[in-house]
Order: structure tokens, then C-alpha cells, then sequence
């Protein structure tokens, strides 16, 4: 190969990028969390990522798809992914020991717009795997929490079990700068102290909001989105500020495989994050 | 813009000069069908090919190719596709084709797996005359501006040819002695005559202007249900689209100490598991959900963001599509025209 590929290869936006998985352990039977930080530090210097925004993991042999980023670039040198065991590319990542090579390219799409939101309210509204996205723009606004106004998480799973991030939000009960109210559909343990029901049955708890002034950001199952968006218009909250983020097939992560595409946009590009306004101009988008 | 003369006999010494600074690639006879191909015997170039079965796309972006040869110490990109090539024989439709996909693999982030076999691919139009499927005058791509380095417009029994770049330039002087740069007045005529002659002879008109609207409108048309009954998700009109470029990616490993691959092959959006994600769910279940977002993208949404259909007229959905859902009938569909009989019967056939 000639010198002017080689050139090329430094800017070849499909290259995976070699890093270890520094840390794993399960958060619930088939969720585990993963910490993982670039060979290169050039290059962990170099991916500057905003909450919301994505990453592509290659795990050897199996393949690459891509993965929101749970950790905030708050707190820099480590990436945090939280990932649900569901195919071939997530079944080998669980395979993986601490210390194991995957490649690593990104960051990609628009993120949550926190420049925008900068001096608001947020209001966060979660279900399930929602965590994943959305941790890191909880955890960007409480480590820049003189940037926001009020901060509030509504969080909702399935059954205690099945609880991402279970000891991190209980701690967040604690702090008096934030409201947290969690809630699961049905406690099989006996042992739940926090409310019972859907997600949307928190908002009773919730304290006053100041609609102009409050951006609310979901992210769950699909189901979940009709039920909480509703809540959300009772409460007047401005539909270009009700932020949510996408999930899509992505082979690429850079506008250029289709995958994602929705109408004109392309999800990796344009999304994944997007407001209740384009929701309603886009067919399709959930 | 320089224009010259080339007599059609020094056509075969003109291309045996410029074909020594790289590979020759033109269309070929394949069949009672056309295939471009890399071409040593010149005599085998098909003059008279108005349509190749696969658009030139596949020589920059081959149906098939590894991105990255990868072991566990890391990913090593390939671009062994990537050579110097000289196009010849290539028309306005495909030309256009090309400049759709500059734009998108060129938007945002460059995709060198295109953009270099691009770079290193010179491009020599040729004119044709329509056949009763082509309809690239609806489209606006029956002429082309930009996007070659030469272009031949064949005018019996001589061609002109257009200067479109500087490597075209660097072409014509490798071999100065074919050209005749003094154009007659006569030359005149005969171009303008030939021109009244190509625009006459179009069969196939598409009204692409009234196709965003419509698409719009008959978003929730009963029509699609039958269109996507009938659609055998082949994928095909997508293989031979000049302006569809989605691919999937795969990662290959070998027996053997050797180093895996990570592969890149065409991929259609008509197929079941285009919109999937991980855990099932699907996006796009139904055929007739597929098929829009097809549509969609060609005659609607491209529009809105560039300011013409992303469909270059070239006629091959029409000529493929085994069960004739393509750009035309699908727009007389919009149009309301009562062309779902047809579908109704290849739908019943289908779900026999």
C-alpha cells in the first residue's frame, strides 16, 4: 500500500479504534455494564462526546453495531456503555473478560442539546433500558448542577430485579437537589419501598413544574412514549421541549448505509435525539 | 468548455493510447443484455448498449468487498478495490447516478471505500438514444454539465467531444493528432438535428414535479397494500438502481491462523430484515411499510432536501422488476391512474 492510503487510514471514519474493557459486571441478569477506555490516549482525547450521543463497538469476529453512551464526558478517560444481552454482537460482548481488545469509533449523532438547556428545568422520564441514554445526561447535569434548574427523574421498571443502575438511583433519594421517585409495574420481592405501577403514575408525585422553562427527556420502550408524551402536554410542557432518543439499525453510524433512515433524516445524523415536534412531522419515527 | 472533432475511425487508437495509463472498463455484451467490464479487445465494446444490467456504481463500490482485514491487535483497512480506471462509454443517466452518490458518500463524513475509486476513475460519456423504457428527459439527466472528463456525442460518422476537466484535457493531449478542433457551422446543425431526433424519441414520461406532493397524499393509499402484496422483496430494483447505495456489513472469520474480514455488500431497504434491531423488533414489517420508504426516498424525500428526485430516469426498475413495481407505475398509481389490476393479480399469485 502506497503512502497516500496510509494517509487515508488516519481519516477513515469506518475504523475501529482499539480499546479494553476495563471493567464489567451485570446490573441485572441480562444487563451488564461496561467500562471501557481507548489503547491510544490521542484518541480518547480526541473523542469529545456530548450526553446522548453514540458510539459503534466492534467485539472480534462478531461484528459491530452501535451502543448510546451511559457515562458523562463529565468525568473523562473512561466510557460507560450499559448493554442488554440481545444478539450476536451483544452475546459475544458478554462473553468478553475485563482487559479484552474491542474496537471503538465515534462519537456519532446530535445529542441532547445541553447548551440549549442550560439554566432549565429537566425533567427525566425513564423505563427499562431508558437509563442507558439518559444516565449520562443525569449525570452531566448533577456534575454541572449549577448550569441546570431543577433536576427531576421519574423511573420506572418492570420488577426490583430488572432494575439498571438500582444502587445509583436509590443513592440519588438521598441528595436535596434533586427530586427521584421510582416506581416498578409489580414488586415480586415483598421488599419494594418505592412506589408501584407504570412509569406515567409518578407524575401524581412530582412537584410543581414550570412548563416554559422545563425540558423533559424519555427514553423506553416503545409502548411507554404515548402514555408519558400525554402527561407531558397535560403539564404544557412546549413540545420542541419533550427530547427523545431513537433506537435504530445502524451499519455505519455516518449517513451512509441507510439503515436508519427515516423519510429525509437519517437517525445517526439528524437523531438519535429529537423533539416531540418532529415526532409529530415524521412518519414513522416511533 | 472546448469541444472537438474525432473521426469514428480513430475511436479504437484513441482508446488503445489513453488505456495505457490505466484499466479500460466499458460496456459489454452479456447475453442479449449489457455488462460493464474491463475491456482489452475493443472490438468487444458495445456502441449501442442503452442500458447495462448493473449500473456503473459497482465500480466504485463493489457488490461485494472487505473493508478491514482485522486480528486481536487490531482493525487494518483494505482498499485493495481501489485502481486507476478510465470509464468509457458511460451515458448522462449514469453520470447523474454517480453525482447522487458523490453527494451522499460524501455528506457529513467521506467514505473512502467510494470516494477513491472515484477520484481514480476518469469518466468518458457517451450518448445514446432512448429506448422505450428510458425516461431521463422527465428527469432532467438526459444532458449532462459536469461529472466527466470527456464526453463523446456520436453524430454518425464522427463524434464530438466535450472537455469537461482538466484530466480530460491531459487525456486529449496524450493524443492530439485525432482531434480536429474546428467545428463548421454544418457540425452545428447536424448536433441540433441529432438532439431533435434523441428528444422526439422518448416513450416513458414520468411528471417528477407532481411526486412529493402525491407521495404526501396517498401516504396511507390503499394501492401501497396491494403494491407490497405483490412485491416479492427481491431487492433487485435496488441492486440495479444507479442511486441506491445502502449496504449491510458483515465480519467474517477464517479456519486458520489468518486475520478476519470485515465485509461490505449491497443491501436493500425492500428486504424483510433492513430496519430490524436487536431483540426483533422491526421497523418496517410489511412489504408495502418497505416499498414506501423506497419511494419515499426517490420521489419525495431526496427532493426536499436537494431539489430533484433521487432517480436519474435510466429505466432499469422497469426492465427488472419481475412484477412491474417501478418508478413509472408506481407513479401512474400517485397519478390515480387505475393501474393496480395487474398487482391484484400478481398479489393473488404470490400469496397462492
Amino acid at each position: 500500500m502506497n503512502g497516500e492510503h496510509k494517509c487515508l487510514a488516519e481519516t477513515n471514519p469506518f475504523t475501529p479504534h482499539p480499546a479494553r474493557i476495563v471493567r464489567s459486571y451485570h446490573l441485572t441478569k441480562d444487563v451488564k455494564f461496561f467500562q471501557v477506555r481507548f489503547v491510544d490516549m490521542e484518541e480518547a482525547l480526541r473523542f469529545d462526546y456530548k450526553p446522548g450521543q453514540f458510539a459503534m463497538l466492534s467485539i472480534l469476529g462478531a461484528g459491530e453495531a452501535p451502543f448510546c453512551i451511559s457515562s458523562t464526558p463529565s468525568r473523562p478517560g473512561l466510557l460507560e456503555f450499559c448493554i442488554r444481552k440481545m444478539g450476536t454482537v451483544t452475546s459475544a460482548l458478554f462473553e468478553l473478560k475485563e482487559n479484552s481488545f474491542i474496537g471503538l469509533r465515534g462519537p456519532y449523532g446530535n445529542g441532547f442539546p445541553v447548551e440549549e438547556m442550560r439554566d432549565k428545568d429537566i425533567l427525566i422520564i425513564e423505563g427499562g433500558m431508558g437509563v442507558a441514554p439518559l444516565r449520562s445526561v443525569l449525570l452531566y447535569s448533577l456534575d454541572n448542577r449549577d448550569q441546570f434548574g431543577r433536576v427531576a427523574v421519574l423511573y420506572g421498571s418492570k420488577r426490583p430485579s430488572e432494575m439498571i443502575f438500582s444502587e445509583e438511583y436509590f443513592a440519588l433519594k438521598g441528595r436535596n437537589d434533586l427530586e427521584c421517585h421510582l416506581a416498578v409495574d409489580a414488586d415480586d420481592t415483598g421488599k419494594w419501598t418505592e412506589n408501584i405501577g407504570v412509569v406515567t403514575t409518578l407524575f401524581r408525585h412530582l412537584k410543581k413544574v414550570d412548563p416554559e422553562n422545563t425540558f423533559a427527556l424519555v427514553c423506553g420502550p416503545p409502548v411507554m412514549y404515548k402514555f408519558v408524551i400525554k402527561e407531558l402536554i397535560k403539564l404544557n410542557i412546549p413540545k420542541d421541549q419533550i427530547l427523545m432518543t431513537l433506537e435504530r439499525r445502524m451499519k455505519c453510524g455516518v449517513g451512509k448505509c441507510g439503515h436508519c433512515a427515516i423519510d429525509y433524516i437519517y437517525t445517526c445524523l439528524d437523531g438519535p435525539v429529537f423533539n416531540y415536534w418532529d415526532v409529530l412531522h415524521m412518519r414513522e419515527l416511533i | 468548455m472546448r469541444i472537438l472533432k474525432l473521426q469514428k475511425k480513430d475511436l479504437f487508437p484513441l482508446l488503445k493510447v489513453i488505456s495505457r495509463e490505466a484499466e479500460l472498463w466499458a460496456p459489454t455484451a452479456k447475453g442479449d443484455k449489457f455488462a460493464y467490464g474491463r475491456v482489452l479487445d475493443f472490438s468487444r465494446i458495445a456502441m449501442d448498449a442503452v442500458r447495462t444490467i448493473i449500473p456503473p456504481k459497482k465500480i466504485m463500490v463493489p457488490s461485494l468487498f472487505n473493508m478491514f482485514n482485522f486480528t486481536e491487535k487490531g482493525y487494518q483497512e483494505d482498499l485493495s478495490h481501489v485502481t486507476d480506471r478510465i470509464l468509457f462509454g458511460i451515458h448522462p443517466c449514469d453520470i447523474h447516478g454517480l453525482l447522487i452518490l458523490d453527494k451522499l458518500f460524501s455528506q457529513a463524513y467521506l467514505d473512502p471505500y467510494y470516494l477513491e475509486p472515484r477520484k481514480k476513475t476518469l469518466i468518458l460519456g457517451l450518448s445514446c438514444l432512448p429506448d422505450a423504457y428510458c425516461f431521463c428527459k422527465s428527469t432532467h439527466t438526459d444532458i449532462i454539465e459536469e461529472g466527466y472528463d470527456l464526453f463523446f456525442t456520436d453524430l454518425e460518422s464522427y463524434f464530438l467531444v466535450w472537455i469537461g476537466s482538466s484530466r480530460g484535457d491531459d487525456l486529449i493531449r496524450l493524443a492530439p493528432d485525432f482531434f480536429d478542433d474546428k467545428l463548421t457551422e454544418k457540425d452545428i446543425q447536424t448536433y441540433t438535428k441529432w438532439q431533435e431526433k434523441r428528444d422526439n424519441a422518448f416513450k416513458t414520461t414520468v411528471n417528477f414535479t407532481r411526486m412529493p406532493d402525491l407521495m404526501e397524499l396517498n401516504y396511507k393509499a390503499p394501492f401501497w397494500e396491494e403494491v407490497g402484496a405483490a412485491c416479492l422483496a427481491c431487492g433487485s430494483c435496488s441492486m440495479v438502481c444507479p442511486t441506491c447505495n445502502c449496504y449491510n456489513v458483515v465480519d467474517k472469520l477464517f479456519l486458520g491462523n489468518k486475520p478476519g474480514k470485515r465485509l461490505r455488500h449491497w443491501d436493500s431497504c425492500t428486504l424483510p430484515e433492513y430496519s430490524e434491531v436487536a431483540g426483533g423488533e422491526n421497523f418496517r414489517e410489511h412489504k408495502s411499510q418497505r416499498l414506501k420508504l423506497w419511494y419515499t426516498h426517490k420521489l419525495q424525500a431526496y427532493v426536499s432536501k436537494y431539489g430533484k428526485p433521487s432517480c436519474v430516469g435510466c429505466g432499469r426498475c422497469l426492465v427488472t422488476c419481475p412484477v412491474q413495481i417501478h418508478v413509472k407505475s408506481v407513479a401512474d398509481a400517485l397519478e390515480g391512474h387505475p393501474v393496480e389490476a395487474f398487482w391484484k393479480k400478481f398479489a393473488q399469485e404470490v400469496s397462492k
